[in-house]
C-alpha cells in the first residue's frame, strides 16, 4: 500500500513526504500531479509530485495545509498509510530548449515549480528563478533552487529576507532592464499568477501556469476542475494543469475555488475541535 | 396496450392475472432519505409472482435476456421453494443478479418477450431475481465454481471495472485463468458505484456483487489510469496474454452555453459522485462537500437526469425541475423511473430547452433562461426534432443546476495506445468478434456502444469472455 517512508517539516505549515507508489514513480514527469484520498471517509484531493525516485519507488509530495484534509496529511507519521493515490496525472510540462527562462514560484507553489525549473535547467536553458513567501520562514526548497538556477531571486512580503515585495517587482525590474526572456513559468497562488500573466501580456512573453481548481477524480469524468482557457472550457485534470497564462480566465477560476469555502471552514473547525489543537485557517 | 387484450380464457393455465406489485416506501418518506425505494418481495409475494409463470416449453423471455439465464427453471424453483437451487442456475449465467435484478429496463428486456406481455402482465422477472439475489447476500451460500486443475493459465487483463469488466472478468476466471482488473477510481464497480444512487442500487449490494466476483479468483487493483499509470503496451510486457478494455463512457458533455462554468453548475457525473462515491450527503463525517440547492433544475431527459433530480430532492432542495427539449412520451428515461420521480414531487417543463444561465454578482448560479420548442419532422433517431419556438424565452430561478445530457468514452486510452481505433466521440471500432484494431485487445460496454445499459454491458462481457478464451486456446502464448 502507499506507505509513507519519510516525513519532514519544510516551514512552519508546509510539509514534505516520501511515499511509497513504485508506479507512479516509475512513470512521473515533471508537471505532474496525483489525487490522494487519506482514508475511507476522506476526499480525493490533487497534489504535484515534486520528485521521484523509481528505484525506490518513492514520491516526494510538499503540501501546504490549507484545510481538513491537508491538515489530516499533516498529522501522518512515517509509516502510516495513505489508502489510495492515483497517478501521475495531467499532461507532463513540455521540456524543451528555449533559452532564458524565468521560473517564478510563490508560496507553496515553489514546490511544484521545482521539478520544471530541474528539468528546464537539464535540457540547457538558462535558468533565472524567482521564488516568494509572505514572510522568511515560509520560504521553501531555497538550496534546491539556488542550486539549480543561474540567477537566483528572493522576495518576501515583510522583507524578511531578499527583496521586500512581490516576485512580480522582480519579474518587473527584470523586464524593464530589457532582459531577453524566452519563457515565463509562473506558479502559485492564483492571483499571483494573474498579476504575472497581466505583466508579461503586454510584452508577449510566454507565460505558462500551472492551474489548481479544485478536483474529484482526475481523470476527465466529474467537469468539476473546468476552466474558461481562451474561448473554450478546458478540463485542468487531463487538459493542463499547465496553460497559457494569456488566455486562462482567473476570475472563474477564483470564484470556482470558492465554491465550498464555507464547508471547508466548518469541516477544519469540527476538525480541530476533534484534535483538540489551534490551528488558524490559512483561506 | 391492454386494448388488444385476448380474452383470458386463451391461455391454457388458469393461474392468477394479478402481477404482484413491488412495495415501496411511500413517496413522502422516500424524498428525504437515501434508502433504497423499492422494498422488495417477501417470499409469499415472490411465490404468488412465481406461480403465475406458464412454465413455457419455448419460454420467449430467455431470448430477451443477452446473458441468456434460465429464466423458467429459476421460477419454478422459487415456487417450490428450493432458493439454493434457484441461485445457482441465476448465476451460471449471471455474475452480478443482485444489480440486474434492479436495474434492468426489463421492460425492453426479458419482460417484453414474456408471453403473458400481450395480456399486459409480464411475469416481474426482474422482481424475482432481486428477490432470489437476496436471499444469496443473506445467506452466503456462494459455491464457486473454478476449475482450475492442471490447465495451463494464461494471464487477462481487464481495464475498468464497471459491469462489462466484471462479467468478463468473473467469467474468464471460471474458464481457467487469472484475470486482473484495473480500475482507475478508488473502488470498484463503474456507474454502478459512482452513478446510480443509493436509493436504487445500494452500493452494498455492489459491494457484495464485487465480492464475489473476487471470490471467483479475480484480482483487482484500484487506483490505476490505464494510459496514465499503465499503458495498453505495457501490460502486455507485464506478460499479460489478452487484454479487455470495458472503461465505459465517462466523459460528461456541456451544453456550452454563456455561464455554464458558474459556480452551482455542475455535471451529473460531479453531482452524483459527490453524492454516491464520496458520500456527501454525510458531510461533515465525510469530507466531501456538495452545495445544496434550494432550488434545482436538471437538464435532459434520461436515467441520469432522473437520478439527479431525485438525489437533489434528498439533499434536500426545496423544487426540482427536469427541464427537456421533447415532450413526456420522447422521455428517454425507465418509464418505472419517471413515475418514482413524479410521485416524489419532481416538476417537469417539457418543450424547454436552456439558453443561457444567468449569474450573481459573486458568480453563483441563480437562473437559467430558457426557450419553449415545438416538435417538427422526425430525426435520425425516429423521434420528432424539437424546434425553438421563437421570442419564446423565459426564466426560471435556480441556485444549482445539473447538466445530464450525455456522455462519451473518455479519450485517454486511446491517445495512449498507438493503433487503436476510436471514432470522432471516442467509441473504440471493433468488429462482431469485440476485437479492437490492435491484435489481442478486445472490448465492449459503453466505451463501444456509447452510453447503453449494465446489462447490454454484461451481455458484451460474457460474449468477449468466450471469445477471449476461444483465441488464447487456440493460440501460442504471445511473443514477448
Ligand atoms: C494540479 C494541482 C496540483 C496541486 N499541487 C499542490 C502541491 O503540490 N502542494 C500543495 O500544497 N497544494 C497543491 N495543490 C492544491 C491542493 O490540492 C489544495 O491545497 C488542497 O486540495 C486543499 O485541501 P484541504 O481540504 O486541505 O483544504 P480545503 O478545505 O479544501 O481548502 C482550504 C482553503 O484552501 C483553498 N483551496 C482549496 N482548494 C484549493 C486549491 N486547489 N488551490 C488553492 N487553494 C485551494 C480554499 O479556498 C480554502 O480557502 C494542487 C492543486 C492542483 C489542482
Ligand atoms: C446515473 C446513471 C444511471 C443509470 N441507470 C441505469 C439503469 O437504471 N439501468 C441500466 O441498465 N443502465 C443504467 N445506466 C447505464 C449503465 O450504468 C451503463 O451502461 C453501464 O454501467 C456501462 O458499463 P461499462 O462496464 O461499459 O462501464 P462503466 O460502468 O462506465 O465502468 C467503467 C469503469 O472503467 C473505469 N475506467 C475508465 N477509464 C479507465 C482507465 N483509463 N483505466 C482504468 N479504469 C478506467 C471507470 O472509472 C469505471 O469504473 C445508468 C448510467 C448512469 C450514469
Ligand atoms: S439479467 Fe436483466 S434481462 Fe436478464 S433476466 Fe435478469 S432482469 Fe431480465
Ligand atoms: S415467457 Fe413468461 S410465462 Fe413463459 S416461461 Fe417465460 S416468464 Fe414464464
Ligand atoms: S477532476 Fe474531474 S474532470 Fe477533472
Amino acid at each position: 500500500m502507499f506507505n509513507i517512508t519519510e516525513k519532514k517539516l519544510l516551514a512552519s505549515n508546509i510539509k514534505l513526504i516520501k511515499v511509497y507508489a513504485p508506479l507512479i514513480s516509475k512513470k512521473n514527469k515533471p508537471g505532474q500531479f496525483v489525487v490522494l484520498r487519506i482514508d475511507e471517509s476522506g476526499e480525493r484531493i490533487p497534489l504535484t509530485i515534486v520528485d521521484s525516485d523509481p528505484k525506490e519507488g518513492l514520491i516526494t509530495l510538499i503540501f501546504q495545509e490549507a484545510g481538513k484534509t491537508t491538515a489530516k496529511l499533516g498529522q501522518l507519521k512515517e509509516g502510516d498509510v495513505i489508502h489510495d493515490i492515483l497517478g501521475p496525472l495531467g499532461n507532463p510540462s513540455e521540456i524543451k530548449t528555449y533559452g532564458q527562462v524565468v521560473i517564478i514560484g510563490g508560496g507553496v507553489g515553489t514546490a511544484v515549480a521545482y521539478p520544471e525549473a530541474k528539468a528546464l535547467k537539464t535540457v540547457g536553458n538558462r535558468v533565472i528563478t524567482i521564488i516568494g513567501a509572505r514572510n522568511k520562514d515560509l520560504l521553501i526548497l531555497e538550496d534546491e533552487m539556488k542550486t539549480l538556477s543561474d540567477e537566483f531571486y528572493i522576495t518576501t512580503d515583510d522583507g524578511s529576507k531578499g527583496h521586500h515585495g512581490f516576485v512580480t517587482d522582480v519579474l518587473k525590474k527584470l523586464i524593464e532592464e530589457k532582459r531577453k526572456i524566452d519563457l515565463v513559468v509562473a506558479i502559485g497562488p492564483t492571483v499571483m499568477m494573474r498579476a504575472i500573466a497581466g505583466i508579461t501580456r503586454p510584452y508577449n512573453i510566454k507565460t505558462l501556469v500551472s492551474l489548481n481548481p479544485i478536483m474529484i477524480d482526475g481523470t476527465g469524468m466529474c467537469g468539476g476542475c473546468r476552466v474558461t482557457v481562451g474561448n473554450s472550457t478546458k478540463f485542468v485534470c487531463v487538459d493542463g494543469p499547465e496553460f497559457d497564462g494569456h488566455l486562462v480566465d482567473f476570475d472563474q477560476l477564483l470564484t470556482r475555488q470558492r465554491i465550498y469555502l464555507d464547508d471547508e471552514i466548518k469541516a477544519l473547525k469540527l476538525y480541530e475541535k476533534d484534535i483538540g489543537e489551534k490551528r488558524g485557517c490559512q483561506a | 396496450m391492454s386494448s388488444l387484450t385476448k380474452p383470458k380464457s386463451e391461455f391454457t393455465n388458469p393461474k392468477p392475472s394479478n402481477r404482484q406489485a413491488m412495495p415501496k416506501q411511500p413517496p413522502k418518506e422516500r424524498g428525504h432519505n437515501f434508502n433504497e425505494v423499492a422494498l422488495g418481495y417477501n417470499i409469499d409475494l415472490a411465490q404468488a409472482e412465481a406461480d403465475r409463470c406458464l412454465q413455457c416449453p419455448k419460454p420467449t423471455c430467455r431470448e430477451g435476456c443477452p446473458v441468456e439465464i434460465d429464466i423458467p427453471t429459476f421460477i419454478r424453483l422459487v415456487k417450490e421453494g428450493n432458493l439454493d437451487e434457484a441461485i445457482r442456475i441465476i448465476r451460471e449465467k449471471n455474475n452480478l443478479p443482485a444489480i440486474t435484478g434492479r436495474v434492468c429496463p426489463v421492460e425492453n428486456q426479458c419482460e417484453s418477450h414474456c408471453v403473458l406481455c400481450k395480456a399486459g402482465k409480464p411475469i416481474a422477472i426482474g422482481a424475482l431475481e432481486r428477490f432470489v439475489a437476496n436471499h444469496d447476500n443473506k445467506k452466503e451460500l456462494r459455491k464457486v465454481v473454478v476449475d482450475k486443475n492442471g490447465k495451463v493459465r494464461k494471464i487477462v487483463a481487464v481495464v475498468g471495472s464497471g459491469p462489462a469488466s466484471l462479467t468478463v472478468a468473473g467469467d474468464l476466471s471460471k474458464f481457467g485463468y487469472d484475470v486482473t482488473v484495473f480500475e482507475a477510481l478508488h473502488e470498484a464497480g463503474g456507474v454502478l458505484l459512482y452513478g446510480i444512487p443509493e436509493f436504487r442500487l445500494p452500493k452494498s449490494i455492489v459491494r457484495d456483487e464485487v465480492e464475489y466476483v473476487k471470490s471467483l479468483g479475480v484480482k483487482i487493483e484500484t487506483n490505476v489510469l490505464v494510459g496514465r499509470t499503465v499503458t495498453i503496451d505495457e501490460l502486455f510486457s507485464m506478460g499479460f496474454e489478452a487484454i479487455f478494455i470495458g472503461a465505459g463512457a465517462g466523459t460528461p458533455y456541456f451544453l456550452n452555453l454563456p455561464g455554464e462554468n458558474l459556480n452551482g453548475v455542475y455535471s451529473a457525473n460531479e453531482f452524483l459522485t459527490r453524492t454516491n462515491m464520496m458520500k456527501a450527503y454525510k458531510f461533515p463525517e465525510y469530507d466531501t462537500p456538495i452545495k445544496i440547492g434550494k432550488k434545482v433544475a436538471v437538464i435532459g431527459g434520461g436515467n441520469v437526469a432522473m437520478d439527479s433530480a431525485r438525489t437533489a430532492l434528498r439533499l434536500g432542495a426545496d423544487e426540482v425541475t427536469i427541464i427537456y427539449r421533447r415532450s413526456r412520451d420522447e422521455l428517454p428515461a425507465r418509464r418505472e423511473e419517471v413515475e418514482n420521480a413524479e410521485e416524489e414531487g419532481i416538476r417537469f417543463l417539457f418543450l424547454t430547452s436552456p439558453t443561457r444561465f444567468l449569474g450573481n454578482e459573486k458568480g453563483w448560479v441563480k437562473g437559467v433562461e430558457c426557450i419553449k420548442m415545438q416538435l417538427g419532422e422526425p430525426d435520425e433517431s425516429g423521434r420528432r426534432r424539437p424546434i425553438p419556438v421563437k421570442e419564446s424565452e423565459f426564466l426560471i430561478d435556480a441556485d444549482v443546476v445539473i447538466i445530464a445530457i450525455g456522455q462519451r468514452p473518455n479519450p485517454l486510452i486511446t491517445q495512449a495506445t498507438p493503433g487503436l481505433k476510436a471514432d470522432s466521440q471516442g467509441i473504440l471500432k471493433i468488429d462482431e468478434n469485440l476485437k479492437t484494431s490492435r491484435d489481442r485487445v478486445w472490448a465492449g460496454g459503453d466505451i463501444t456502444s456509447g452510453e447503453a445499459t449494465v446489462i447490454n454491458a454484461m451481455g458484451m462481457g460474457k460474449k468477449a469472455a468466450k471469445l477471449i478464451h476461444k483465441f488464447l486456446s487456440e493460440n501460442q502464448a504471445h511473443a514477448i
